[in-house]
């Protein structure tokens, strides 16, 4: 885990993470809290966290090409990766986040 | 189950029409109102053209506007495939009648980390139906859904719950889906979720493709259950029974000629019924196209419209030919009253060929109608497909009141009556024409073998072909048969110089017979004449005899009396015949 954070540390860059929710569910908010900690672990000051509501922006969920909610998406850096579910498996999440090699 | 129960009393069940040629006969209306149907088949069987056609219909003819979701093609890919189909799905988007949306779903291309719902799609789908205020929704192909997501659970679950959402947002909807080997869908799913359920089928025999469609299911309505074939084509898609698949057409009392007097009189004396279908069968060169022509040429001096299906010969040909026999099939070409099809049937398989039929027929709306000849159809489909289809073509064309007259060529050998049996049932008049052929000529005869509700004649007529049309002769009937032709000529010829012969004949036995009774007359006279001289001559001898026997007696008398017996026993021993009947008994 060490070493795949290391590896990214030498490039700093900003992780811009986009979750996809479709208003206030106990599974969107479950899921919005998981990736705070997720972020916080694992990428400690270098993530940037936006919020997209589908219900506010209906119109949002063609660019990402959402269907299912939650969604996390991670475009910067790349590659593109879609992660989808509460994150409760935090193992998963960073193998999705090409944080640890699957 | 399904939503939009407010709009919908517990009245029978509403229909969206799809605006599919036959499709909506045969679901009696269409798909279910505010409900979501399943459209299942193969790859390549056709589904995303009807759902697609019941969009633009809804559009273009019903004034709805339709929102397509496409998981597979992209709306550009969507946009030139049907422009092929002439469906300008462009022009209709502009107008705000329809959106294309292409969901992009790759396989496994999400990590799934613990539980999650679908709701992305349904928001999605709710501002696109929202956008253009979409009364009709595609989704094609569902299924894709169960590839992108691992979580099978999860998305069956959304999938039912997403019908659910369609019904309840009042669209009515298709969702496409890929048939599975033992279930209707891959997935078993949507056919238990959908009201409405119709498996698509593309099958290729004897090289011949052809597609069939069959309901599996209809909630709440009734429908008809067999395969149906349908076909996808440049004007979109068609679905075979084209019209209704119960005998509920009138029968109109009203009678049209047949265009040759002869055969109208053989046929009740008024011709056939309008809307009657009527058969001509024969062998090569007995003059089926001919009476045909006739029959559409009679429309088209009524001022009615005759669409003539020609699957041997061109229209030029056929128009050509049937000047030469004094039909200007010309005139009414230019006029518009009459069209000829000209198509080889082998060209493009029997259900599409039933089918473009069919689209003539409804765009040109005839009052008559030729199709020359069937025999054509048996060659590119089995007999029971021929049967089939072909009741359904009469079916359609009765429903219409279109008269129409089928030809058949009859094979050298067969009987005429057996060969055509099969399609003859369906026919409501059967007119038989044969060679005759005698004393080294060919002619043709031609009989009524049936006619449904009219009093027909049972006569066998010569057919005749000249510059002026066709005829129907009586047939010479006399001793030797049925004689036809130059036969009959020279057979009548003969026969009045018999008659002559016979005539004088009998007047001069006649003559002969007075003469003799006269004979017998005088003959009679003489001989009783004669008789009477010998008997009065016999007579007197016989008397003369008397006396010379008396003057005999008298006079031995007196020589008895004279000398004693002695004398008289001597002459009596000479003259017995004991002595001469002996001599023949010696001699064996």
């Amino acid at each position: 885990m060490s070493r795949a954070a290391d590896s990214s540390a030498t490039r700093p860059k900003i992780w811009h993470l986009r979750l996809y929710i479709a208003g206030q569910t106990p599974r969107s908010i479950a899921a919005l809290a998981n990736l705070k900690r997720i972020s916080e672990e694992h990428l400690t000051g270098r993530y940037k966290i936006e919020v997209v509501d589908l219900l506010e922006n209906p119109q949002l969920a063609k660019g990402d090409q959402i269907l299912a909610v939650p969604t996390l998406v991670k475009d910067v850096p790349p590659p593109l990766r879609k992660i989808i579910g509460d994150l409760s498996d935090t193992e998963r999440v960073l193998v999705g986040l090409d944080l640890r090699p699957a | 189950m399904t939503g939009s129960s407010d709009a919908v009393p517990s009245a029978a069940l509403r229909k969206v029409p799809t605006g599919i040629q036959g499709f909506d006969e045969i679901t009696e209306g269409g798909l279910p109102k505010g409900r979501v149907s399943l459209v299942a088949g193969a790859a390549g069987s056709g589904k995303t053209v009807l759902a697609m056609s019941f969009l633009v219909n809804g559009a273009e003819k019903f004034d709805e506007p339709g929102l397509f979701v496409s998981f597979e093609e992209t709306s550009r890919d969507l946009e030139t495939n049907f422009a092929s189909q002439g469906f300008d799905l462009k022009h209709l988007q502009k107008q705000g009648l329809l959106a294309l949306d292409h969901i992009h779903v790759e396989r496994n291309e999400f990590e799934e980390t613990g539980d999650y719902d679908l709701e992305g799609l349904f928001v999605r789908l709710g501002a696109d139906i929202d956008a253009i205020k979409a009364k009709r929704v595609v989704l094609d192909t569902i299924e894709v859904l169960f590839s992108a997501f691992t979580n099978e659970v999860i998305v069956r679950s959304e999938i039912k719950r997403l019908f659910q959402w369609l019904a309840d947002k009042g669209v009515t909807a298709i969702v496409t889906g890929e048939s599975g080997e033992k279930t209707i869908s891959r997935h078993g799913l949507e056919e238990y979720v959908a009201d409405f359920v119709v498996v698509l089928t593309h099958l290729v025999n004897d090289e011949t493709a052809t597609r069939r469609l069959r309901i599996v299911k209809y909630r709440g309505s009734a429908h008809g259950t067999n395969e149906f074939s349908f076909l996808i084509d440049r004007r979109g898609i068609s679905v075979l029974p084209i019209s209704s698949l119960r005998l509920h057409h009138e029968a109109s009392s009203k009678r049209l000629s047949t265009g040759i007097a002869r055969l109208d009189e053989m046929l009740g004396g008024k011709g056939v019924y309008r809307g009657s279908s009527v058969l001509v069968s024969g062998t090569a060169g007995t003059g089926k196209t001919s009476i045909a022509a006739h029959f559409v040429d009679a429309a088209c001096r009524r001022g009615e419209k005759a669409l003539y299906f020609a699957f041997e010969e061109s229209p030029a040909q056929i128009a050509r030919d049937m000047a030469s026999i004094g039909l200007d099939l010309d005139q009414w070409l230019k006029k518009g009253l009459l069209r000829i099809h000209a198509e080889r049937p082998q060209n493009t398989g029997l259900e599409m060929h039933l089918v473009r039929m069919n689209r003539e027929i409804e765009e040109f709306a005839p009052s008559v109608t030729v199709v020359d000849p069937i025999t054509n159809l048996t060659s590119i489909g089995t007999f029971s497909s021929v049967r089939s289809t072909l009741t359904r073509m009469i079916d359609a064309m009765k429903s219409r009141q279109i008269t129409a007259l089928f030809t058949s060529l009859t094979e050298g050998g067969a009987s005429p009556e057996a060969t055509d049996v099969g399609v003859s049932s369906l026919m409501d008049a059967w007119v038989l024409l044969r060679n005759l052929e005698l004393a080294g000529e060919r002619t043709r005869g031609l009989y009524v073998l049936k006619a449904r509700g009219m009093a027909h004649s049972n006569q066998i007529r010569e057919f005749v072909l000249s510059s002026d049309g066709v005829d129907l002769l009586d047939l010479y009937a006399g001793t030797e048969g049925f004689l036809t032709g130059a036969a009959r000529s020279a057979k009548e010829a003969e026969d009045r110089a018999e008659a002559l012969s016979l005539a004088r004949a009998i007047e001069e036995t006649e003559h002969e017979v007075a003469r003799k009774r006269k004979l017998m007359a005088a003959e009679l006279e003489r001989l009783k004449a004669q008789y009477e001289a010998e008997i009065e001559s016999l007579e007197n001898s016989v008397s003369e005899q008397r006396m010379r026997q008396e003057a005999l007696q008298s006079s031995k008398a007196a020589v008895r009396a004279a000398r004693g017996d002695g004398g008289a026993r001597a002459s009596t021993r000479k003259s017995s015949p004991p002595r001469g009947s002996r001599k023949p008994k010696m001699r064996p």
